[in-house]
């Protein structure tokens, strides 16, 4: 319950927070909203030496559409995305997410920056960021650098930020034609985490799947894009049984988690069965 | 004039200070100067420690004494009240010194100005340990191979213990068939949302200690601690502020309590120690932990002949307070509401690489009521019979009771009868055994769980008790008229402020909110027992009600002394007494108040003021009853559990306060969905923790309970005037079975007819999917 | 290195120095002693620390007290106003919502906001909505009557005005 001592320095622009991360470095971590953080903190598993809170930094606060594309801050939190109109009109698939991830009260100061940076295996966003095809744009003194959401997930509590980067913003592509959404998740009794969470963003025209996005987060190490369920409906009329046997590839090709509430095998059958589901209500949605 | 408030649903009135967070649990209690407490913890199950090496966190600044096993072998030994014949029992210290045997076991205790100082300062102890084998599974630890964790008794068989009456034997034999079935009570966390907590302070001038300290037993854990301090027990006083939950798990005394005492003690200045939630799920006790066998014999028509129940008993590595006399009250329930002729228990008590296990609600009752309620599944299953059927053939009839059963109790009042028909009636039970034919021929797994149970409440007569059971009671009227009842009742959440405010307005013509209940301060109330064994109302509120009697005998003879009336003529009614010989004339109890405490004009030789006190013995237990109904659906494709329905009709006798009784039924249940569905304490194979934080050990949360419809029936007990039973335990002692027999009955058409819980929904996927895959 | 943080606790601004390791919840037990905001797990899970920070219920064993600085805070000790029980403090307390009372003031300050938010709940959305805090006591079933109890009051109230 009580972290090892640290210091706290609150950073006033993007820019100080850059220069502080250049100089404490390893010995620093940055704080957003604090919900992965500060837990292993408080139990020890983590002590870092320095805190760099971004929560002053308002400028990491938004959900706007730029470019064509949706850009949301780092800094935005969880509630704000569940309750933003224009991502629940332009790609509810976020605030979808969003409403089932952790509690009222986490949603309420947790930030999708921070939930993405972390990248725990069970976490509700990857899978989002994935089907969306997303990138993330990382900042240092270097200036910006933009990260596919593909090659962003390394790996457990690991992902492509470089010594000095700080995660600023996360961009959507704009959609192509009619889309449609859905996130279903099993959620881990006690820690309310995903054992299974399923992400899916189709697109079609005419009656076929254009284009699909699926990511999966709590069945493996790190969340991934399902390429073979991704496959089996692009071209394809989505009706029920292709979507069925889009989705038995939903564990395709990865090393699947095993632990006391789901063993590998029956993880993968959630990971089958949850993502047709999620598939069929996407479908559904389409019309 | 008050109106009557027995049996209505008054608002608690302890209530506005916990909804305004201005109560006190012991982390709010504030005293100048104090210092806190913060343990090392053994990371170990098995070890013996070889050395400790405390210096780097004595230098740390703030910290003023660092503690080991050594420097506290003064404490006497934690107790064990539970006498079996043969029990072997371990000397459990505050701190372990040579070695440890389980992890969480205490070893070094630092003391600083600040917690976090005292935090910092555990992690710069250096210990360096053996690595021992270890001993988990009860079965496996009573095995003559398995390693021992006590060597000095060559063993880990704590004791071996058999009871039960009729020929065990010749029952089973004169049976048309006999079912066994292995079973397994899987170990669990109680989890009070208020962990553990004890705050001290000494005054070496008058030579007193305060304890403050989250328990159940105020009084029973002053006299241990005072013993294991070896000081003398009026020079302790132990404080119960705000409990924030037990459920068992401070129905004990912990080395904590002393161990805070001993070192305020020694440092002449207050110390608090507040357990984390970590520490609490390693340290604090842990309910169940049973492996067992089951046997039942049964005549064609479904009549019982008898049952023999072999337990090995997990009972962790020390004795807590009742440790090894939980299983014994499982023996005790071997009957259920049914008539069985000859019943057997044989347990053998197994040390462990765990925590102990002791009391956690229900305590040994719910294993008992599980054992007997899936015989009775089984043998349904056997016969191809209505579960509901083969439990209506073997109930003892109304006209039966006072009931004996083979387990040597007698059953004080019941109706199980009434309470089944009252619950089926509100399930529609006929439409959902037709709703299930049409969900099986639609491929659907529908699952009805029929559960009837009695328990055991009101504990205890002393003569079955290990340390008294009777409860204490004074009542006072102040010379206002306020009324004031000390308990010796704890309670920690049952509302007994109300009831027994309920129970004392009503008796004396007052309003509720004219009395104040008093509990949890050995200084301010006299001796008293606790509360636990859903004995607070039924025990402790009938030794108000017996106060009031005295009291109002003696206030009667003042009235008739005032009257200037004959004693024998006065009646007392809505708090006025009267006279047959003086029609018209009345005087108020509070006028009759006064008069006892100005003492100008008093009968002679009477005694001014206007208190009594009553220890109320009672001559039996109580035995509460009834039915629960669970519906589910599992889905065939992930074995998802979809509660469709919960009916619970319960008997706890005369209800004081239906609000209340309905508010400990509903927990109740839901603690038993949670050990039905989710909970169980895992240690793994090296006797690491691994359900050690809230986040791996699912507690029931609001979105995963169904709405429970509840009902009641009221059979009122003999046992005591105020015709009460108990209900605190009932839940979680009526629900588990029908939760389990519903999903076992959902998944019967696989053949299934018992599974162990928790029920996760992997373990019915595996099932669904095994067959499946061996049809296609 | 302390640092001073000025916080707004229940309409009084409060100014101290903290270490920065200090966690909101017990800045504002420890240090401002207002001790109805309770710690009951570790891991952020059972909701008993739930404070309203900027108009938001948060977790307080979850935060620094440094986070706050500058911030508004209410706790259960500020959610009556002028002597009279929030709604939902008077659910709770009629629909026998609490019994050890150890969750409740994280209870009643994650209902208020769930009210505050969706001011006709559904039980399910309730349910959901409390799915940052657990009770060991009441089933859950008591408390879902009781902010539905709070909701209905509120209505009348926003009624008559």
């Amino acid at each position: 319950m009580i972290p090892a001592s640290f210091d706290y320095i609150a950073a006033k622009s993007l820019d100080e927070a850059i220069s502080l991360l250049a100089t404490h470095k390893d010995d620093a971590k940055i704080l957003a909203g604090g919900h992965s953080l500060l837990p292993a903190m408080k139990l020890r598993l983590m002590q870092p030496k320095v805190l760099i809170d971004l929560g002053r930094i308002k400028e990491l606060s938004y959900i706007k559409e730029e470019a064509g594309q949706l850009r949301i801050g780092a800094m935005t939190t969880h509630f704000q995305v569940e309750t933003s109109d224009l991502l629940r009109r332009v790609c509810p698939l976020l605030p979808e997410t969003a409403t089932q991830l952790g509690d009222m009260q986490v949603r309420n100061k947790g930030t999708i920056g921070g939930s993405v940076a972390h990248s725990d295996p069970a976490a509700d966003w990857p899978a989002a960021i994935l089907a969306l095809d997303a990138e993330i744009v990382a900042t240092s003194a270097r200036g910006d650098r933009v990260i596919k959401a593909t090659s962003f997930f390394v790996e457990m509590l690991t992902t492509a930020l470089e010594p000095g980067e700080i995660l600023r913003e996360i961009r959507i592509p704009g959609g192509k034609g009619k889309s449609g959404q859905a996130y279903v998740k099993v959620r881990h009794p006690a820690s309310g985490f995903a054992v299974v969470g399923v992400a899916v963003n189709l697109a079609a025209d005419g009656g076929k799947c254009q284009s699909a996005g699926v990511g999966i987060t709590g069945v493996s190490p790190k969340a991934y894009r399902a390429a073979n369920v991704e496959s089996g409906l692009k071209g394809n009329a989505l009706d029920a049984k292709t979507l069925s046997a889009a989705a038995a590839h939903a564990a395709d090709g990865v090393d699947i988690n095993s632990d006391l509430y789901a063993s590998a095998e029956y993880r993968k059958q959630l990971a089958t069965v949850y993502t047709r589901r999620a598939l069929e209500i996407a479908a559904s949605r389409l019309k | 004039m008050a109106e009557k408030t027995v049996g209505k649903p008054i608002k608690r009135t302890e209530d506005p200070r916990l909804i305004q967070g201005l109560a006190h649990y012991v982390d709010d209690i504030r005293l100048p100067d104090t210092l806190h407490a913060v343990f090392l913890r053994s990371i170990y199950a098995h070890a013996r420690i070889k050395s400790i090496d405390t210096t780097a966190a004595q230098k740390l600044p703030g910290v003023v004494a660092v503690y080991t096993g050594k420097d506290v072998a003064k404490i006497g030994p934690v107790p064990c009240a539970a006498a079996l014949p043969d029990l072997k029992v371990p000397d459990h210290r505050a701190l372990a010194s040579t070695k440890v045997y389980f992890v969480g076991h205490p070893v070094a205790v630092v003391v600083a100005e600040s917690k976090s100082a005292a935090r910092d300062a555990v992690d710069l102890i250096e210990v360096d340990y053996q690595e021992l084998p270890v001993a988990l599974d009860e079965e496996k630890a009573a095995d003559a191979k398995s390693p021992v964790i006590h060597e000095q008794f060559g063993t880990n068989v704590a004791y071996k213990l058999t009871a039960g009456e009729g020929d065990i034997e010749a029952a089973l034999k004169s049976a048309d068939q006999v079912i066994k079935q292995r079973i397994l009570h899987k170990r669990l966390a109680p989890i009070a949302m208020e962990t553990r907590g004890v705050l001290a302070r000494y005054y070496p001038g008058e030579q007193e200690l305060t304890l403050w300290t989250s328990t159940q037993i105020p009084h029973l854990c002053r006299t241990q601690v005072a013993i294991m301090l070896g000081m003398p027990e009026n020079k302790l006083r132990l404080i119960t502020p705000e409990v924030g939950g037990g459920f068992g798990s401070k129905l004990n005394v912990y080395a904590e309590e002393a161990l805070m005492g001993w070192i305020s003690m020694q440092l002449n200045r207050p110390v608090k120690w507040i357990e984390g939630r970590r520490e609490n799920m390693q340290a604090t006790i842990h309910g169940r932990g049973q492996t067992g066998y089951i046997e039942i014999g049964f005549k064609k028509d479904g009549t019982l002949t008898g049952l023999r129940y072999n337990v090995f008993a997990d009972m962790g590595s020390y004795f807590q307070l009742l440790t090894p006399a939980i299983p014994t009250l499982t023996g005790l329930m071997l009957s259920g509401c049914y008539k069985i002729p000859a019943i057997q228990i044989n347990v053998t008590g197994v040390f462990t690489n765990k925590m102990s296990t002791d009391a956690y609600r229900g305590a040994g009752r719910p294993e008992a009521t599980y054992v007997v309620e899936r015989a009775l599944d089984l043998v349904a299953a056997e016969l191809k019979k209505d579960p509901v059927e083969v439990r209506r053939k073997n109930f003892p009839q109304p006209n039966e009771f006072p009931f004996k059963t083979a387990t040597g109790l007698f059953y004080d009042s019941g109706n199980y009868q009434g309470a089944l028909d009252k619950a089926l009636k509100m399930a529609d039970y006929t439409k959902l055994r037709q709703d299930q034919q049409t969900a099986r021929k639609e491929g659907r797994l529908m699952g009805i769980g029929v559960s009837t149970y009695v328990e055991i409440c009101a504990l205890g007569p002393s003569a079955a008790m290990p340390a008294g059971g009777w409860e204490s009671a004074t009542v006072r009227v102040e010379p206002t008229g306020k009324v004031t009842v000390l308990t010796g009742a704890s309670p920690h959440g049952q509302g007994e402020e109300t009831s027994f405010a309920q129970i004392a307005a009503d008796e004396l013509g007052v309003g509720v909110n004219d009395v104040t209940v008093i509990h949890g301060d050995t200084a301010i109330v006299q001796y008293g027992i606790g509360t636990f064994g859903s004995r607070g109302l039924a025990v402790g509120g009938t030794a108000v009600y017996l106060a009031i009697q005295k009291l109002k005998d003696k206030a009667g003879k003042i009235a008739a002394h005032l009257l200037q009336v004959d004693a024998s003529t006065i009646s007392f009614a809505e708090g006025k007494f009267t006279s047959s010989a003086a029609a018209g004339k009345q005087i108020t109890i509070q006028e009759v108040t006064l008069a006892a405490h100005v003492a100008k004009s008093l009968p002679e030789d009477m005694e001014p003021g206007l208190a009594a006190t009553s220890f109320f013995e009672p001559k039996n237990f109580t035995f509460p009853f009834g039915t629960h109904i669970a519906v589910v659906e599992i889905n065939k494709e992930t074995g998802e559990i979809d509660f469709q329905r919960y009916v619970a009709v319960d008997d706890c006798g005369k209800q004081i306060n239906p609000m209340l009784v309905e508010g400990q039924i509903h927990g109740g249940i839901v603690q038993s969905m949670g050990q039905a569905l989710y909970e169980e304490v895992v240690y793994d194979d090296q006797g690491q923790l691994i359900t050690g934080t809230l986040m791996d050990y699912a507690l029931p949360k609001a979105i995963m309970i169904p709405h429970l419809e509840l009902g009641s029936t009221e059979t009122p007990s003999p046992v005591n005037p105020l015709g009460a039973k108990g209900v605190g335990e009932a839940g979680t002692i009526g629900a588990t079975p029908a939760i389990v027999s519903a999903i076992v009955d959902a998944l019967a058409p696989y053949g299934v007819r018992h599974l162990d819980m928790p029920l996760k929904p992997e373990v019915l996927w595996q099932i669904i999917n095994k067959k499946s895959a061996g049809a296609a | 290195m302390k640092k001073t943080i000025s916080v707004t606790v229940n309409g009084v601004t409060h100014q101290n120095e903290i270490e920065p390791r200090l966690l909101l919840v017990q800045y504002i037990r420890d240090v401002l002693n207002l001790t109805g905001t309770h710690v009951g797990c570790e891991t952020s899970l059972c909701g008993a620390c739930t404070v309203m920070v900027d108009g938001q219920a948060v977790k307080s064993c979850t935060m620094l007290a440094a986070q706050a600085d500058g911030s508004t805070v209410t706790t259960i000790e500020g959610l009556a106003q002028g002597g009279e029980l929030h709604p939902v403090q008077s659910g709770f307390w009629e629909h026998h919502g609490l019994q050890c009372g150890y969750c409740t003031p994280g209870m009643i300050m994650a209902s208020a906001q769930i009210l505050q938010r969706n001011p006709d709940p559904t039980d399910e959305e309730i349910r959901h909505g409390l799915e940052g805090n657990l009770c060991r006591c009441t089933g859950y079933q008591n408390i879902v009557q009781a902010v539905q109890c709070a909701a209905k009051k509120m209505k009348s109230k926003s009624v008559a005005r």
